[in-house]
């Protein structure tokens, strides 16, 4: 509420709403801390003495399940610019579900790492199990904020506040969204170049 | 985010319907959970000058450790109680308080309390906005800063002690409970604060770039931009870039010291004893650490290069010398600090090629570094020079950061960094060129700018008192230091007497301290002048220093939304200082060409 009355979006110099440059500069600041947990993945890795064991086949699943949930975020993007409400409401719904679904498959392949005997702490781990934990658990961690934030947008909806006119939240959710599904594509493939 | 309403209603809403709405604030809501970006500026001010109070006593307090080392401190006891035994000052708590000495003047003065202070205060008035682009992250980056202050302050006052480990925190000292006092919950309490300090400076510095970014008044563009907006916001951006690299560096420490991780630990004997750990690298922690260390001391001495520049140019009522240079200068150093950071890490085993490639993109620092040295006393050179206090500081940054950049060039080699590396030479060399510098640059500010933050000016006789004392003790501090570290005097101990190599530079110690307690003596003038000046202060009048720069078209004491009609707008650059045929010495940004017909330069003329 505070910034939304003075701001003029067309007034701008860059043409871009403050909010969006924001969330892009939060997602930059994402980046920076997985570039460095990745970096440190490498430099690590290239010292020896690191474990080496499957992916979890459950990674595979869940890359699809995001990938999908991305998909349904863009369609209720597009339907709320189409004013197709009903629509806009399923598809959140679909994406919140989809979400919940990929963080459960990744406790899942949690569980089977342990099964695997790869380890997050204790005088059995090795760091490469370490940081298969980590990058997952953050990447997570983030994406519990995706929902949080997809569930405002959804109250929003209700409350009728997500049309055409007023596309600044979902735009900035999808954003969000699609960020979190392409940083996980990011980790799926770089884990499986790397491990 | 959930506050984003907005397409619909902006024609509802204006300016100034906004801003009567305000006035009915309460209390709380005007000085405590302030969305306004003066107000959150100024708790970052009281903030900052706390806890640089408390940090410099604890600096005090070493150095009489290390003045007086066979002295007795039993009148220390009502302060420190237990940490004082048998007159004696405890050890481990000698590393605690060098730590906390550290880690409070780099992040909690130097980065929170002087960019949180003057980014927020100046960004919206120097571009002409009305606040910052959200106030409501503006004001969680403060709380959350309060929250990080809160845990380090508490960690003071632990039966174990605060963290001791040193500011840079290196595994595997600080991941390991038993090696020393100083990592056991002092370092966890540490750990949390700069967790929720790192949230404060993401949240505050996404909001200082969107700001300067997007909320420009009309005609300023980014060439027309004072040098402190473009220090500030290449600022902001390093410090977007570089914390979240400490604060996966730290969650990685958090994870190896509680969750049994082996992230930085690897074949280690404590005690006698085989720790579980293996495959960890420390030296991992030190690259981590450093990518965003480095960069650091540039997010501690790029505001002040801004500020430094603007009060120059000002007081000398000249143009700065080479604004774009001066741009593009801060545009390299920003750049440059992030491939260096190993120039911390000489002496880790690295690569020798790797380490001269290194040195050699460290040296290049000169060049920009240079640039704008040159550039200042190309503004003073032949100025009109009007020495404020906020003039004295200025000069006095330019000073240091030249006294203290030298001894960068020699620290910069690694063949000499070997011999000079973690003695007191670096210290002597960091505390000048970014310490003491950067203090200055703030003190700069708070001269400068009390009128408008406060309304009345600060009392220029205590100002020039202070300005002596502080750079006068600042030098026979750090002078000496030189020399004890050319001698191979190390850096962190304790005590130094058993060593026969050292027991001629007692004297030498004795100086160093006692001229440092008159340079804390020294900020208590400051203190007073500060907290006196807001309540008895002379009163300001809207421009006190006939500058060019849009806050000063404020009222003395701008209001929420900070201008009480319009936004101005902007025509010429800020620094039309004594400009040949206009009538007055300087022209403010706001006056357009065409009412300065008889100063304008030939190719001035199409604008008018």
């Amino acid at each position: 509420m505070m910034v939304a009355n003075k701001l003029d979006e067309e007034n701008t110099p860059t043409g871009v709403h403050p909010l969006k440059f924001s969330l892009w500069l939060i997602i930059i600041s994402i980046i920076m801390m997985f570039a460095a947990f990745t970096s440190a993945y490498i430099v690590r890795r290239s010292e020896g003495n690191w474990l080496e064991f499957d992916l979890p086949a459950a990674f595979l699943i869940n890359t699809a399940i995001i990938l999908l949930s991305s998909v349904s975020m863009q369609l209720a993007h597009n339907a709320a610019s189409k004013n197709n409400l009903p629509l806009v409401k399923i598809m959140l719904l679909l994406t919140i579900g989809l979400g919940l679904a990929f963080l459960f498959g990744q406790l899942n392949a949690w569980g089977d790492l342990v099964n695997n005997n790869v380890f997050f702490g204790g005088s059995e781990s090795n760091p490469a199990g370490s940081f298969m934990y980590v990058l997952t658990g953050v990447h997570g961690f983030h994406l519990i904020t995706g929902l949080v934030f997809l569930l405002i947008v959804l109250r929003a909806s209700f409350k009728f506040k997500v049309h055409s006119k007023s596309m600044l939240r979902i735009q900035l959710c999808t954003v969000y969204w699609h960020f979190l599904g392409g940083l996980w594509l990011y980790l799926y493939i770089f884990l499986r170049i790397f491990n | 985010m959930s506050s984003a309403d907005i397409s619909i209603q902006k024609d509802v809403h204006h300016v100034h319907e906004e801003h009567d709405h305000h006035h009915d604030q309460n209390f709380f809501e005007k000085y405590i959970f302030s969305q306004d970006h003066k107000v959150i500026g100024k708790q970052f001010l009281f903030m900052g000058i706390l806890w640089a109070f408390i940090g410099g006593f604890l600096s005090i307090l070493f150095r009489l450790q290390l003045g007086w080392p066979d002295a007795t401190f039993t009148f220390l006891e009502p302060i420190l109680g237990g940490w004082i035994e048998n007159g004696k000052l405890n050890p481990e708590f000698y590393l605690a308080m060098v730590t906390m000495h550290g880690t409070i003047m780099v992040f909690f003065v130097l980065t929170a309390g002087l960019s949180g202070t003057f980014f927020n205060f100046l960004i919206p008035l120097q571009i002409g906005a009305r606040d910052m682009a959200s106030g409501f992250m503006n004001m969680l980056s403060f709380w959350f800063f309060f929250i990080a202050s809160v845990i380090l302050f508490i960690s003071l006052f632990l039966d174990s002690g605060p963290a001791g480990g040193g500011w840079t925190v290196y595994p595997p000292l600080s991941a390991l409970p038993q090696a020393i006092e100083g990592s056991k919950s002092g370092m966890t309490l540490w750990l949390i604060a700069m967790a929720l300090f790192i949230i404060s400076q993401l949240l505050g510095g996404v909001n200082y770039i969107t700001t300067v970014i997007n909320l420009r008044t009309k005609g300023m563009s980014m060439t027309k931009m004072p040098l402190t907006i473009w220090s500030f916001f290449l600022t902001a951006v390093l410090g977007l870039l570089s914390f979240p690299v400490l604060f996966s560096a730290a969650l990685l420490l958090i994870f190896d010291r509680s969750f049994g991780t082996s992230f930085y630990l690897s074949d280690i004997y404590i005690a006698g004893e085989a720790l579980a750990n293996t495959g960890g690298s420390p030296i991992l922690f030190q690259h981590l650490f450093w990518f965003l260390g480095h960069p650091e001391v540039y997010i501690v001495i790029l505001p002040s290069f801004g500020m430094v520049s603007e009060v120059i140019s000002t007081n000398a009522r000249k143009p700065i010398f080479g604004y774009r240079a001066m741009i593009g200068s801060l545009l390299g150093i920003a750049l440059l600090s992030f491939v260096v950071w190993a120039h911390h890490m000489f002496v880790t085993g690295m690569n020798p090629f790797l380490g001269s490639v290194f040195m050699f993109l460290t040296l290049i620092i000169a060049v920009p570094s240079a640039v704008k040295v040159f550039n200042w006393l190309a503004t003073l050179w032949r100025g009109n020079i009007r020495f404020t206090a906020a003039m004295m500081f200025s000069i006095g940054f330019v000073s240091l950061f030249i006294s203290g950049g030298l001894t960068g060039i020699i620290l910069g080699n690694s063949s000499l960094d070997i011999h000079l590396h973690d003695t007191y030479f670096v210290i002597a060399h960091f505390h000048l060129v970014m310490g003491a510098a950067a203090f200055f640059g703030m003190f700069t500010g708070v001269y400068h700018w009390f009128p408008k933050m406060f309304g009345r000016m600060m009392d220029e006789k205590l100002g020039y008192v202070h300005f002596w004392l502080t750079f006068v003790s600042v030098y026979l501090v750090f002078m000496p230091m030189h020399y004890l570290g050319i001698a191979g005097f190390p850096r962190r101990y304790y005590s130094w007497t058993t060593f026969d190599s050292f027991s001629m530079f007692s004297d030498m110690n004795v100086f160093i301290s006692i001229a440092a307690i008159i340079g804390f003596g020294a900020q208590f003038i400051f203190l007073f002048n500060f907290i006196y000046s807001i309540f008895r202060g002379r009163r300001a009048s809207m421009n006190p220093w006939h500058s060019n720069t849009l806050e000063w078209t404020t009222p003395p004491l701008p209001g929420h939304g900070n201008w009480p009609g319009e936004i101005p707008a902007v025509y010429r650059w800020p620094y039309d200082y004594s400009k040949p045929g206009a009538p007055e010495d300087y022209i403010p940004q706001t006056v357009p060409y065409s009412q300065t017909q008889s100063s304008n330069l030939p190719h001035e003329k199409d604008l008018e």
